[in-house]
């Protein structure tokens, strides 16, 4: 299972021409010169495509712990006129493809001249646009006893403070699931960033490491492999540190 | 944004001598709830339900971004049954959903029943299999199968070792879909561990009264973990045949973006992007996306329609 990834990763330190002869997985010569040239192919540093995934990672994980939270938070725990058909139309965007939506929000952010900026993939996350998240986390909040946020209330808490200081504290799991998930997937994200980041300078290490890959044209394999790697190391970071909250997270609500 | 300032706490009990009325303490829950909703609900108009009504409009126009949307009436989805790469993208998007999906869940559900046989390290093995659907649907891994199903490619070299000489699988029509397939079937782990958390539901009991009534393995299998495992077979199926309607990343890292060789890998998403991206043909690429959704909705009932034969509700009974 995890052959190809661990071979690519011996590859990445291998003299070129031995990346195709050899299929072992230990490299009788370390070298860390693939690191250092792929890192400076493109027009710019590696580090700049990074720190644009960066951003927009940080962007959407705030947004999504926010707004998705607060939605929850009302559909969950409070009363209101029209939540049965509201909470059917969360369902029904659940399994919406998003090709549907692709042109027209296209035409809009372009209309706002948002094309080439990280707009267009940030904004949406703190309009709760994730109805995964928003599901995920209507499923947890109601297991909540509804004595704790009754007694906040008695004791004169308004809902803004029960949400924030009873409801939130104890929705760490469901939390912790769904900053794990936005991380991972909007790190690897591909298709927003290829339409909406079209300047070298923006371009995230996803797009980026596509470009090369048309820049080489596989001929530099080595380089190639190190800097997939580079961009597979923080989504195998977050992975370990939050294993036990992705299988419970899958487990129950079936996210990929 | 003003939606986040906390209600002043005197809003609740409190204030008044007299606890708040019922009426007015409804009130005030409306009114929270609708601050809580306000992102969410602006969100909804505008980032998607306002879009999905103008897609539904530029599907009867020709749009190219430049000049205002002239309607043409049905002129989109007429060209749509004479576009013969439209019918390769069906084409190659069916295969790939018919035989992809159905191999997916059998490896996912044969390691999950293998895994959950209470053997040792289940959570390191759970790992390893499940990585890779994580990073499965990535940029990187994408090159990775380029170069492992390339004409020098990893597979070849193993090839070569029993002297056989591979094609280049993703440089050859004939091949380069099966390479895509591999990639998605080698993905499966986040199914299996959906399997998992269901073979843990299963009771004990059963499986001891079956085998006292002389069950065999492979009878408990096909009488008491498939008839109580259909609920979730079921999920996983409907789930994984709305995501791999919609593959892209892959087929276009693979492809180079051409959906190439011969477009063989010509996925719909990958020519709906072409319509749309690459030639600026907003209008035929709206209706594209609204006959994916009609064909993944058809695929979805008929899912539903047929469930009620083979899935089992055991709380339903």
């Amino acid at each position: 299972m995890l052959y190809p990834l661990l071979w690519m990763v011996a590859s990445s330190f291998r003299p070129e021409a031995l990346i195709f002869r050899d299929p072992s997985l230990i490299p009788t010569e370390v070298d860390t010169g693939h690191y250092a040239d792929g890192w400076t192919a493109l027009a710019h540093p590696f580090h700049v495509f990074l720190a644009n995934s960066a951003i927009i990672v940080a962007g959407s994980l705030l947004g999504n712990l926010l707004t998705c939270s607060m939605a929850a938070y009302a559909f969950a725990k409070l009363e209101f006129r029209g939540r049965g058909i509201l909470f059917g139309a969360l369902l029904l965007t659940l399994m919406l493809p998003m090709h549907v939506v692709l042109v027209p929000q296209y035409v809009l952010f372009s209309n706002l001249d948002w094309v080439n900026t990280f707009l267009p993939l940030i904004v949406p996350k703190f309009l709760a646009t994730d109805a995964f998240f928003v599901f995920l986390m209507v499923q947890f909040f109601r297991g909540l006893p509804k004595e704790l946020d009754e007694a906040a209330r008695l004791d004169g808490a308004g809902y803004w403070r029960t949400y924030f200081q009873v409801i939130l504290p104890l929705s760490v799991p469901a939390l912790a699931t769904t900053a794990i998930f936005t991380f991972i997937w909007t790190w690897n994200d591909f298709f927003g960033q290829l339409i909406y980041l079209t300047k070298p300078a923006l371009q995230t290490a996803p797009v980026a490491l596509r470009n090369f890959v048309d820049a080489t044209s596989g001929a530099s394999w080595g380089s190639l492999f190190a800097m997939s790697i580079v961009t597979l190391i923080p989504v195998f970071i977050v992975f370990l540190v939050g294993q036990k909250y992705l299988v419970k997270g899958i487990a129950t609500t079936g996210l990929k | 944004m003003s939606t986040l300032t906390p209600l002043p706490r005197s809003t609740g009990a409190g204030t008044a001598p007299a606890p708040p009325s019922r009426s007015l303490m409804k009130r005030l829950e409306e009114r929270a709830a609708w601050q809580f909703l306000l992102p969410w609900f602006v969100g909804m108009l505008l980032i998607t339900i306002g879009p999905m009504i103008a897609s539904l409009y530029f599907s009867f126009t020709d749009y190219n971004l430049l000049r205002a949307p002239s309607w043409v009436g049905l002129d989109n989805f007429e060209q749509m049954l004479t576009d013969t790469r439209l019918h390769k993208s069906l084409g190659v998007t069916f295969a790939y959903v018919l035989i992809g999906v159905p191999a997916l869940l059998v490896v996912a559900l044969s390691l999950a029943m293998l895994l959950n046989r209470g053997i040792r390290g289940l959570a390191f093995y759970r790992s390893v299999f499940y990585l890779p659907s994580l990073l499965g649907g990535s940029v990187a891994v994408g090159v990775l199968w380029r170069q492992v199903f390339g004409t020098d490619g990893l597979v070849n070299q193993f090839l070569a070792l029993f002297g056989i000489d591979g094609p280049g699988w993703i440089s050859n029509p004939g091949t380069a879909l099966s390479s895509l397939i591999m990639l998605h079937v080698w993905s499966f782990g986040s199914s299996m561990v959906i399997f998992l958390a269901g073979l843990r539901q299963i009771p004990e009991e059963l499986y001891e009264a079956a085998a006292l009534d002389g069950a065999g393995r492979w009878a408990r299998f096909r009488n008491v973990t498939l008839p109580l495992l259909t609920p979730i077979l079921f999920f996983n199926l409907i789930l994984q045949i709305i995501n791999s309607f919609q593959t892209f990343t892959q087929a276009f890292v693979v492809s180079g973006g051409t959906g190439g060789p011969a477009d063989s890998t010509l996925f719909y998403s990958l020519y709906l992007y072409e319509q749309g991206f690459g030639r600026l043909n907003m209008g035929y690429a709206s209706a594209m996306a609204w006959v994916l959704v009609l064909i993944i909705a058809v695929f979805t009932a008929i899912n539903f329609y047929f469930s009620k034969r083979w899935v089992f509700y055991s709380d339903r009974d």
